[in-house]
């Protein structure tokens, strides 16, 4: 059985952003699914969805077996959430934070103590347990959320924007943390986030969402893969579209997307690809003012599958 | 309902542990009442020697008035809480576990009603100190307590249940600056009823603050005492005036449905970046 199944999740909210237009993607017991994507691409509803936080207006889901919309209950005594904006109680202390999530999760009044001890001590927070949490940083809070996800033992942890705003420590620290509890708990994590290097590094698998729909999932490496070949990268100096056609008619060339102020082109063999490309742009009379060489990245998966370079933190250039 | 209680008793100790850290909202809702009881204590005490008044001293006459005057304003602001753990993401973290939602709103509704017996028994002892006195005794200050308790109650349900809806600090505070003092003043608060105008009487009639400061009053006068109603209800002991706390466990009731209900269909907003 999946840990979570989405079936052609659509919801349009009162204001009249249709946030998601038809998601489907399953996620693996014991895997950390990631689901990937820019600000305002529907990745955030859609776990608010499985988290029964708010209802699909069509689509089917199932988290931990059970549906989301006729079973919320069930779900939610299974799940673990972990909103992108913390949901600490700041006038209370790290310790009863946790008792209190603990007796709403109906963790047995036995077990709680002990359980809530060991919590602090995985998130290194036992020190400052019985400080308010008004007193704790960034990061100290973001721990704290996420032993809150934890407190119950539940088969499946939603963690939307985890490390965003944190410091590069931190944020290092935390995927170790994640990956420290993949592999001592079965649990299985949906992760979403804004951050290429992070999705890479750690997901099992993971789905690319733009505008709403999945644009591509699968393994990274898979992803990756299904880029064929190396990514040419060209500033030129005015007449882009003039580029475009010019490289769309050389052998070596796979196909190019052109952004903003560069044109990006998949070829075969980078290395011998490019004094090829040079010397057709020279002769045309256009004049090359930089070339860059890489190997498929996510960004290229994102920019083959949706058609325009993802920016990470700043809003989406959406070229045609 | 094991599980109703339960969360309703956890969410209830977190509400009394954030108010006795801030507390300064109750020293600021406690200044309030002591200037209305001085200063307008001191103002107008000589309006009872109109003809028809009804009573000897002004202070004896508007302290009920204003401990029901505060307990209506402290509750009225209860829903602030709930939108500041709507923007924070408090709500959507709890609103993810199996807590009973109505759990959610009973808790601070009782947080409410609690908060407001502690100033209530605060502006009694004021009250006291500038010349008023409790001829029905400690019946009677348990009687002004449990009206007051189900006022508060009421209009804390239903300031959660605006919160919920509106989900924004302007609107709630718009519509309590709009009813609040207009609510007073429909009502024996600060003025006999022999000398209002009719209209505003019959008004009053109608008004929820109303029943509790005429019940609360008529209480520490230990007047009324109808033991003929007192069996009907749940509170068995002398009470007075029964049928206006029959009146407010009326009110209180489907304000505290009706914000369950809001909560059990909350979705989640926008999400705002």
């Amino acid at each position: 059985m999946e840990a979570i199944v989405a079936e052609h999740l659509k919801k349009t909210y009162r204001n009249g952003v249709q946030a998601v237009k038809g998601v489907s993607f399953y996620v693996k017991q014991g895997e950390i699914f990631g689901l990937l994507g820019p600000n305002g691409a529907g990745k955030s509803t859609t776990v608010r969805i499985l988290a029964t936080l708010t209802k699909p207006d069509s689509g089917k889901a199932l988290v931990a077996g059970h549906d989301v919309v006729l079973e919320p209950q069930r779900v939610r005594s299974k799940i673990g959430y972990v909103a992108q904006s913390s949901g600490v109680d700041k006038y209370a202390t790290g310790r009863e934070n946790l008792m209190l999530q603990g007796h709403l999760q109906r963790v047995p009044k036995s077990q709680l103590k002990h359980r809530v001890n060991e919590l602090l001590e995985w998130v290194g927070l036992s020190e400052a347990a019985d400080r308010l949490v008004q007193t704790y940083s960034g990061g100290m809070k973001r721990r704290l959320d996420i032993a809150m996800g934890l407190v119950h033992n539940p088969s499946v942890l939603f963690l939307d924007e985890p490390t965003t705003g944190l410091d590069p420590e931190t944020r290092s620290a935390l995927w170790q943390d994640l990956l420290r509890l993949k592999r001592e708990q079965n649990i299985s994590v949906l992760l979403t986030t804004h951050y290429l290097d992070e999705a890479d590094y750690l997901c099992d698998r993971l789905a690319i969402v733009d505008h709403g729909v999945v644009v591509a999932e699968g393994s990274p490496s898979d992803l990756k893969a299904g880029i064929r070949g190396d990514r040419v990268t060209l500033e030129v100096d005015g007449h882009v579209d003039e580029a475009n056609e010019r490289l769309k008619l050389l052998p070596q060339v796979i196909d190019v997307i052109v952004t903003d102020d560069a044109l990006v082109a998949r070829v075969e063999n980078g290395a011998t690809a490019i004094p090829a490309i040079i010397t057709a742009l020279e002769g045309s009379g256009i004049s090359v003012r930089s070339v860059a060489l890489s190997r498929p990245s996510l960004d290229d998966v994102y920019l083959y599958h949706a058609g325009h370079r993802f920016i990470a933190e700043g809003s989406l250039e959406d070229v045609a | 309902m094991k599980n109703f209680m339960n969360d309703t008793f956890r969410l209830l100790i977190r509400h009394v542990m954030t108010t006795l850290r801030i507390p300064i909202w109750i020293f600021v809702t406690l200044v309030q009442p002591i200037v209305w009881l001085t200063l307008y204590g001191q103002l107008f005490r000589r309006v009872v020697e109109l003809p028809g008044f009804g009573s000897s001293s002004y202070i004896q006459f508007l302290t009920p008035g204003v401990v029901i005057m505060t307990s209506m304003f402290g509750s009225a602001w209860a829903g602030m809480g709930i939108i500041q753990d709507l923007n924070d993401g408090v709500m959507d973290r709890l609103l993810a576990t199996p807590v009973s939602r109505g759990a959610l709103i009973t808790a601070r509704v009782l947080h409410s009603a609690i908060t407001v017996l502690f100033q209530g028994m605060i502006i009694l002892l004021v009250g006291f100190l500038l010349g008023a006195r409790f001829p029905g005794g400690f019946l009677g200050v348990l009687a002004l307590i449990v009206l007051g308790g189900l006022l508060a109650s009421g209009l804390s349900a239903l300031s959660n249940g605006i919160a919920l809806l509106t989900k924004r600090e302007e609107t709630l505070i718009a519509v309590i600056n709009f009813f609040g003092l207009p609510l007073t003043f429909l009502s024996t608060a600060f003025m006999s009823a022999a000398l209002m105008p009719s209209w505003i009487r019959n008004i009053a009639k109608l008004n929820p603050v109303n029943w509790a400061v005429d019940g609360a009053r008529d209480a520490l006068m230990g007047a009324n005492w109808d033991g003929v109603w007192g069996r009907a209800l749940l509170f068995a002991c002398l009470f007075a005036d029964m049928w206006n706390i029959c009146h407010e466990i009326i009110q209180l009731i489907p304000q505290i449905i009706m914000s369950s209900a809001i909560l059990d269909t909350y979705q989640s907003p926008f999400p705002s970046k």
